[in-house]
């Protein structure tokens, strides 16, 4: 235990000695949270939007007011021919545009069908997808007011009562800020721990720790507390600010989501040890360390792209990351109120990676040292 | 400039990567391996939503009704993954995440109906992820509005059929496919990875391992030792954006209307920037450890999150859409998607194509500077 104590204190002074380091560890990640926080949106809100008017009916001027008034579109304009409209979807001026040809006003009143052109800039898919997707609703939408108009007052069909929970007002914020959280804290703690090790073996002060009687699993440890230290600092600072400047609710339990981000942030500094063990430079620990660690845990674990969309192989590869099972604590805890009865098997598996990962970490440092 | 001084730098720069094969390795087949791998795994489409299913009325007609959810046609959307029996499981079911929506269609619902009235079905929607959450509310009202049609067209015959045929056209993705937009995104976002990490590495690690002082007793200017370090980088990185762009084509179909001329230039201009951008990062700091802290912190998050990757930039707070201006992400994504899927040129993204341009000189000029300071 005192050889612990000793590394640790050791680890401390020289995390003194480099203050730079230091700052940019406490202050980065709250900068990131912000800056990403505000930036990370998909509430597609304001699509550019361009109408060509070619009817100039009233029918046309009630779809088109309907386009504006539902909020999801923002006019950049009335283009005067389809030229202009195909010059504005090519700049990319708008994302979509609505064309009513001529003679639909006229096709209604005669009751023949009356087309009407929707056309979206596909290379944008957050734009196009949600943009078709709200253009039709309002189409359907026109459409049924003009039956019921043509044939009866009596309201026929079922009434949708539609409630969404935990996220009313299905802003994305609420579950993009909580990814973020969890991805800066990710980046810490891995920078944190997987150039450390290397970097005694590059410097060459490894060969000391060798010859001195510290165990593994004690050097293992004493790198990981004053590192865990810090990432235990920088998340609750951060989840003040996700509470008080996001506006995020945090409907669980606290010690809950303290606690099991505890083990988070064990596992990813197990993996980064790990990382630090198995290079030989600095500079491979640096690249397996983005490419193997970070990237997968970044575009793998649900933070945007669903995991259930994946194909069945990376599904399964999405099983070690731990980052996946903490998503599903944060967001459940955060958002849902969740608790241990719901969360416990994601509980589970966070704890075997963070185990496995300091594990393996020791047993690499082991193999060296003999 | 003195080309012969110059190349022994390049030589021996080349020399010791190549000693290092796994990081050779690494730099250039690791971006075509990741944009093949995320190629294949990345998906933003909304389908196939566990659906529960609560129906406390348990007639015909409410079973006809629920069954409108899982016809051949919005199977594609919804799926019953639970039959409810109890409300109090319905909670469960979506604090769990099991069920993305629970349908609830309540005791009295064929009797309603039967007196001529409109019954109400309850639609509980998980909000979490709200994207996903507000297109799945678009295809359930779009469920509900295509039976009261079926109705009224059953009660009026042809005066009650869709009045106006709606045409969506999507330009330069017809089928929509994830994989065209993704595709262009992931090689803006693997490249500058790839090209920074090199990079950030090499003057730091000069410094810290004590060669530095071999190369301040030199006679190369700044400038050249730039060049002589960066080129080696930079043919590397070239090679990766052959690769990574072939398997772009090859393997995810991806178009390519416009010309490889203005592709190739404005992909040069990005890598310079990248390169300098690791340039800088490298000689602004003391240690490898610093450096690796900085290139991450710089790079990863938020090349991934402020370049119109995925989340669009238009939708970003004013202040946040200054920021995207120093990424150069931004730039080359504009100009990728413009050259590859929409077949257009310069009169589409000049401004970009400068606005790089800039960054690119900012940052090789700063880390000329930067370096002279170091070896002065």
């Amino acid at each position: 235990m005192r050889s612990v104590l000793n590394i640790v204190v050791k680890e401390l002074l020289q995390l003194r000695r480099d203050p730079v380091r230091l700052r940019l560890m406490l202050v980065l990640p709250v900068i990131q949270l912000i800056l990403l926080g505000y930036a990370a949106n998909l509430d597609v809100k304001k699509i550019p939007l361009i109408v060509h008017d070619a009817d100039r009916s009233a029918a046309g001027r009630d779809l088109t007011g309907r386009f504006l008034a539902s909020g999801y579109f923002e006019l950049r304009g009335f283009a005067e021919g389809p030229d202009e409209v195909d010059r504005a979807v090519s700049r990319g001026s708008a994302s979509l545009a609505l064309v009513i040809p001529r003679g639909f006003g006229s096709d209604l009143l005669a009751r023949r069908p009356a087309s009407l052109q929707v056309i979206a800039d596909g290379s944008d898919a957050t734009f196009a997808g949600r943009g078709l997707n709200y253009a039709g609703m309002i189409v359907r939408e026109f459409s049924t007011d003009v039956v019921l108009r043509r044939t009866t007052l009596e309201p026929a069909g079922v009434d949708a009562r539609i409630r969404v929970w935990y996220n009313p007002e299905l802003d994305s914020r609420w579950f993009l800020v909580p990814g973020i959280l969890a991805l800066v804290l990710m980046v810490v703690s891995l920078i944190g721990t997987a150039m450390t090790l290397v970097r005694e073996k590059e410097i060459g002060t490894m060969e000391q720790l060798i010859v001195t009687p510290i165990r593994p699993v004690h050097l293992i440890l004493g790198k990981l507390i004053p590192n865990a230290g810090i990432g235990m600092f920088v998340i609750s600072v951060v989840l003040i600010l996700v509470h008080l400047l996001f506006r995020i609710p945090i409907e669980g339990s606290l010690t809950l989501l303290l606690g099991l981000s505890f083990v988070f942030l064990v596992s990813m500094q197990g993996i980064g040890l790990f990382v630090s063990t198995a290079s030989r430079t600095q500079q491979q620990a640096m690249m397996s360390a983005i490419f193997f660690v970070m990237l997968p845990m970044l575009l793998l674990s649900g933070f945007v792209f669903p995991i259930e969309n994946m194909p069945e192989v990376i599904q399964g590869i999405t099983y070690i990351i731990p980052l996946r099972y903490y998503f599903v604590i944060l967001r459940g805890i955060l958002l849902k109120g969740a608790g241990m009865a719901v969360l416990w098997d994601e509980s589970l598996a966070l704890t075997v990676c963070a185990v496995a990962a300091v594990g393996l970490s020791v047993w690499r440092l082991r193999k060296r040292t003999r | 400039m003195n080309g012969s001084r110059i190349r022994p730098v390049i030589i021996k720069e080349f020399r010791q990567i190549r000693r290092d094969r796994r990081t050779l390795g690494v730099l250039v087949l690791v971006p075509a391996f990741l944009l093949i791998m995320y190629g294949y795994a990345l998906n933003l489409d909304v389908q196939h939503m566990p659906t529960g299913v609560y129906d406390a009325d348990r007639t015909p007609a409410s079973r006809a009704f629920i069954e409108r959810f899982f016809t051949s046609e919005t199977s594609e959307f919804f799926y019953r993954s639970h039959t409810v029996t109890h409300p109090s499981e319905i909670e469960t079911l979506l604090m769990s995440g099991e069920a993305a929506l629970v349908l609830v269609v309540p005791a009295g619902f064929s009797e309603t109906r039967r007196r001529g009235e409109r019954p109400q079905v309850q639609v509980l929607v998980d909000g979490v992820m709200s994207s996903t959450a507000s297109t799945a509310i678009g295809y359930v009202e779009g469920v509900f509005r295509q039976e009261t049609i079926e109705i009224l067209q059953r009660q009026y015959g042809r005066n009650a059929s869709l009045p106006v045929v709606f045409e969506p056209r999507v330009w330069y993705n017809p089928e929509m496919r994830s994989a065209l937009f993704l595709i262009p995104g992931l090689i803006a976002f693997i490249l500058m990875i790839i090209t920074v990490v090199a990079t950030s590495l090499s003057i730091v690690r000069e410094r810290e391992l004590g060669s530095m002082e071999q190369l301040m007793v030199s006679p190369l200017t700044p400038g050249e030792m730039i060049l002589g370090k960066l080129t080696p980088y930079a043919l590397i990185s070239m090679a990766a954006t052959v690769l990574v762009l072939a398997a772009g084509g090859l393997l995810f179909d991806m178009p390519m209307r416009g010309s490889y001329a203005l592709l190739a230039l404005a992909t040069f201009i990005y890598l310079l920037g990248a390169l300098g951008l690791g340039l800088v990062v490298s000689t602004m700091v003391k240690s490898q450890e610093v450096a690796f802290l900085l290139a991450s912190l710089i790079t990863l998050l938020p090349t991934f999150i402020l370049s119109g990757f995925v989340f669009p930039i238009s939708n970003m707070p004013v202040v946040i859409q200054a920021v995207t201006y120093v990424v150069p992400a931004r730039y080359f994504l504009t100009m990728l998607r413009g050259i590859m899927l929409k077949g257009v040129g310069l009169e589409a993204f000049g401004r970009e194509l400068f606005l790089l341009t800039v960054f690119a000189g900012a940052m090789l000029g700063i880390g000329a500077l930067r370096l002279k300071k170091i070896l002065g």
